[in-house]
């Protein structure tokens, strides 16, 4: 970045760059506290100093290509290009002290381009045939972590796929798969500590699942009966768990994500040892939510990370339609919140990214903007189908070499660490007792009436208890007209 | 901080310098009433709170053990007392810290508490609610001013679908133990976007509770028991309240006091006429019983302080008692809490009411600038006389619909 506003061959003002800047009222000379640094994608996360209310610094470079009119007290003829010149006059007058800091000014009129030549890199570990590239940043993993990631992965896909068999059948009344986003779901658990509060979007539950939650409980809250965490109240997939620290989910889009920054806040006031993460999709990026949260988070320094499955469709809408930026990891930058692009087929890059993402809020007290390029190779839920926009084609592309489980498959049998042996009898078994989580579930008992009327408030008001008696009276009596599985 | 009695409300924020007057020689007898008690009169006339007119002379007559409080003191100290109670306890709003408050309530608290208990927040009312339901759902006690709840607007899905609704739908997992505060209603010449009244809004979503203070003892009382409520409550003041003073006793000046949520007070007994009313209108209402007082009806004015939970066995039992009802509200007539309230009497007291219930809500439109249009916009002293009359048939002239 320096360079082009920095060249002498281009009359342009040459003018130290300071990094700290305060915004305070004083017009008095610059103060020095760091040194100079550039500001590109590349660099590392720039170094904000703590909080103090009258003189809050700002860690940044910037060098904006705009056309100023000079509003100094000086005629323009004290801009000259001649450097010598400009070296006497006194640091306060070379140029303007705006709110938010000190700008270079120029003098060419130029816009920056809706669209950058080149596109933000995106960080992967292994290949597309799952090997690792010598060259590759990545932590060591143990055949434990290893095996128990991939295996999760399969649970996972087994998992849905057999759910998602039970609606066609009837037995649930609807349910969204994470068909080629598992290795998001597991990797970036498996990088995080089990008390880092999540808040998800709905394609997430690889979570829960490597953070404990059954098979079992996952059918209860799908058939919602009287043993599901919520009760009965939410449609399947909604899930929910207190202890395993998974906020529950709820179908409105991109709420989570300034939810999981004042969650974020709350835990820096406390000074925990643990940060916050909200996954959303690229179409959750387009709501007012997820600027004014992104916006807050940096703006408030806390512990969160965003994180952005881009699976390239919202339902029918293309990733073409819903922005027109270099996808959502620039959109980090206009926030001031450090950013990343990853493979989000690569479990390796994932687990990585997370890894380090987390370390840096925790340590830094900062947000950071991961975003997994990935493929939503599922349809958005069983009340779509996908063929409908999209070629049959593309997504059998996608269901091929590129799913995360074959990669991350590959690499762990070259590892030595898993066979095909291994695989069929896994995947027997996880079917098996998917079935069997089904069976039972679907004949357990509804929850009961009370459940109805409880937790409005914490306390039920008068009405309610009312209201309870009435219902269960009415229901006595008029047994015939009611659902015999519902208890009173 | 001292309780200044600032001169009537007068409303220092950023846009709005009008200075609004009510009545005038507005002396009364203080009502020594906690808690939903009723305590003897001091003088036989009957008990009823007035607003005192904040002349020196008129202080002197009042005993010395009752304080003046505006109600911008009361919420501002109520603020005050609950943060240092509870350090989980927090304020986030626009202009709450460094501006001292949009209309100054949280005057003083980012000096005292600092900038990570009083936050600036900036300018996205989805932002910010959705920010501290997230910290609510963490374990804080946000407090969070709208500056006013025309713009709560702009936030209302997250303090409906993640506020109220949350702990159910989690199952009681997930509690959320916030507050919205915020001047509700209209202002004085502030325009149709800045004038409506949400207490029909909110005080239909379960899950919310939603309160409507009127005296300093009230926003006081109200305002603790909201913070420490672990429900979401939607805190609905009045900017033209703020300057006004009311007398408060020594229990209610007690940083422990609180008031229950969910009990209207009866202002002024009767057994004529019932007048229900809630913030602003309480005050209008208590003038148009004394007008009435002077024609022989005797009006009871409850002080609803409660929109959800609605205070129905209150307000039945005083319908029962006098046999009429007329209610007060600012909001637009459709829907409105008059509504709700003549229903929940027709259901629980139909045999008891000898008239029609009475419904004075705002005009059918949005309200418009100019003074003379807004003050026919909004229900008026003499439109509650009228009705209170009406309902005792000593009109000639037929209902009316609304003001």
């Amino acid at each position: 970045m320096a360079s082009s506003c920095l060249t002498k061959t281009k009359h342009n003002i040459i003018i130290s760059i300071f990094k700290s800047i305060s915004i305070s009222k004083s017009k008095s000379s610059f103060t020095n506290r760091t040194s100079t640094s550039t500001n590109s994608l590349s660099s590392p996360v720039p170094k904000y100093a703590a909080y103090s209310k009258t003189n809050r610094t700002i860690g940044f470079n910037r060098c904006y290509e705009q056309a100023y009119f000079s509003r100094r007290l000086h005629s323009t003829v004290s801009v000259s290009n001649d450097v010598a010149q400009l070296v006497v006059e006194p640091p306060s007058q070379q140029f303007l002290d705006f709110p938010g800091g000190k700008v270079n000014f120029t003098r060419k009129l130029m816009f920056t381009s809706n669209s950058t030549a080149e596109r933000v890199h995106c960080y992967r570990v292994l290949d597309d045939n799952g090997q690792p590239f010598n060259d590759s940043e990545s932590l060591k993993i143990s055949k434990e972590l290893a095996v128990k990631m991939y295996t999760n992965m399969v649970t996972l896909e087994v998992m849905d796929t057999v759910f998602y068999e039970s609606q066609r059948q009837g037995r649930i009344s609807f349910y969204a798969t994470t068909t080629g986003e598992e290795a998001i779901n597991i990797a970036s658990a498996a990088a995080l500590n089990n008390n880092d509060f999540v808040f998800p979007q709905y394609r997430e539950p690889g979570v829960l699942l490597w953070r404990g939650f059954t098979l079992q409980e996952f059918a209860n809250q799908l058939f919602g009966n009287k043993f599901e965490y919520g009760k009965g109240r939410q449609m399947p997939i909604h899930y929910g768990s207190r202890k395993h620290s998974y906020f529950t989910v709820a179908s409105t889009v991109a709420t989570q994500i300034p939810h999981a920054v004042g969650a974020a806040y709350s835990l820096k006031m406390e000074k925990q040892d643990s940060c916050v993460i909200t996954y959303f999709g690229d179409g959750g990026t387009s709501t007012a939510d997820f600027h004014a949260a992104m916006n807050f988070a940096a703006v408030t320094e806390v512990p969160v990370i965003f994180f952005c499955r881009n699976n390239g469709w919202a339902i029918s809408t293309p990733v073409h339609e819903q922005f027109r930026s270099d996808g959502v990891v620039v959109k980090g930058k206009a926030y001031g919140v450090p950013s990343i692009r990853i493979d989000g087929n690569d479990a390796l890059a994932i687990y990585n990214a997370v890894h380090e993402a987390r370390k840096m809020a925790i340590k830094e007290q900062t947000p950071v903007l991961i975003e997994a390029l990935t493929y939503r190779a599922g349809h958005h839920t069983t009340s779509d189908d996908s063929t409908r926009y999209r070629s049959i084609d593309e997504i059998e592309k996608w269901r091929g070499d590129q799913s995360p489980i074959k990669r991350f498959r590959k690499w762990i049998e070259n590892e030595g660490w898993w066979n095909d042996v291994a695989e069929s009898e896994y995947r027997s078994s996880i079917r098996k007792q998917v079935a069997q989580a089904i069976q039972v579930a679907e004949r357990i008992e509804k929850p009961p009436v009370a459940d109805m009327f409880n937790d409005v408030y914490d306390v039920p008001p008068r009405n309610l208890n009312e209201q309870e008696v009435f219902v269960r009276k009415t229901v006595t009596k008029h047994r015939r007209d009611y659902p015999s599985d519902v208890p009173l | 901080m001292s309780h200044c009695i600032a001169s009537p409300l007068q409303t220092p924020v950023a846009g709005d310098r009008k200075i609004v007057t009510f009545g005038s020689n507005m002396l009364g007898i203080v009502r020594q009433s906690v808690n939903g008690a009723r305590s003897l009169s001091s003088q036989g006339f009957g008990d009823y709170m007035m607003r005192l007119r904040p002349v020196a002379s008129a202080m002197r007559r009042y005993s010395s053990a009752t304080k003046e409080m505006t109600v911008r003191d009361a919420l501002n100290s109520a603020l005050d007392e609950e943060m240092a109670a509870d350090p989980n306890v927090f304020v986030m709003g626009e202009e709450v810290g460094e501006y001292q408050g949009a209309y100054k309530i949280t005057k003083g608290l980012l000096d005292k508490y600092g900038p990570e208990r009083v936050l600036d927040t900036p300018i996205t009312e989805a932002g910010f609610a959705g920010i501290g339901v997230g910290a609510a759902y963490h374990g804080l006690r946000p407090v969070i001013e709208f500056m006013t709840f025309n713009f709560s607007m702009q936030a209302i899905d997250h303090v409906i679908n993640s506020a109220a609704k949350s702990n159910y739908m989690s199952a009681g997992q997930i509690n959320v133990p916030i507050v919205f505060r915020g001047p509700n209603g209209p202002a004085a010449g502030v325009g149709a976007q800045h004038s409506q009244c949400y207490g029909a809004w909110y005080g239909s979503v379960p899950g919310l509770k939603v309160l409507v203070p009127y005296s300093s003892e009230d926003a006081r009382g109200l305002l603790k028991a909201a913070i420490r409520d672990p429900d979401p409550v939607v805190f609905l003041e009045n900017e033209l309240l703020y300057g006004e003073s009311f007398p408060v006793s020594a229990e209610a000046l007690d940083s422990s006091f609180c008031l229950p949520i969910g009990k209207a007070k009866i202002e002024r007994e009767g057994k004529d006429v019932t007048i229900t009313a809630f913030s602003k209108m309480v005050g209008y209402a208590l003038k148009a019983a004394e007008i009435l007082e002077k024609d022989g009806i005797n009006a009871e004015v409850i002080n609803l302080r409660s929109i959800r939970p609605l205070d129905r066995a209150t307000i039945n039992a005083s319908v029962r008692k006098t046999n009429r009802l007329v209610t007060v509200e600012e909001g637009f007539p459709q829907h409105g809490i008059g509504a709700e309230i003549c229903a929940s009497v027709v259901e629980d007291s139909f045999g008891y009411l000898d008239a029609p219930v009475e419904r004075i809500a705002g005009a059918d439109v949005p309200t418009p600038y100019a003074a003379n249009l807004e003050r026919m916009a909004f229900p008026q002293i003499e439109d509650i006389v009228r009705a209170a009359k009406r309902a005792c048939y000593r009109s000639a002239v037929p209902l009316a619909a609304t003001a």
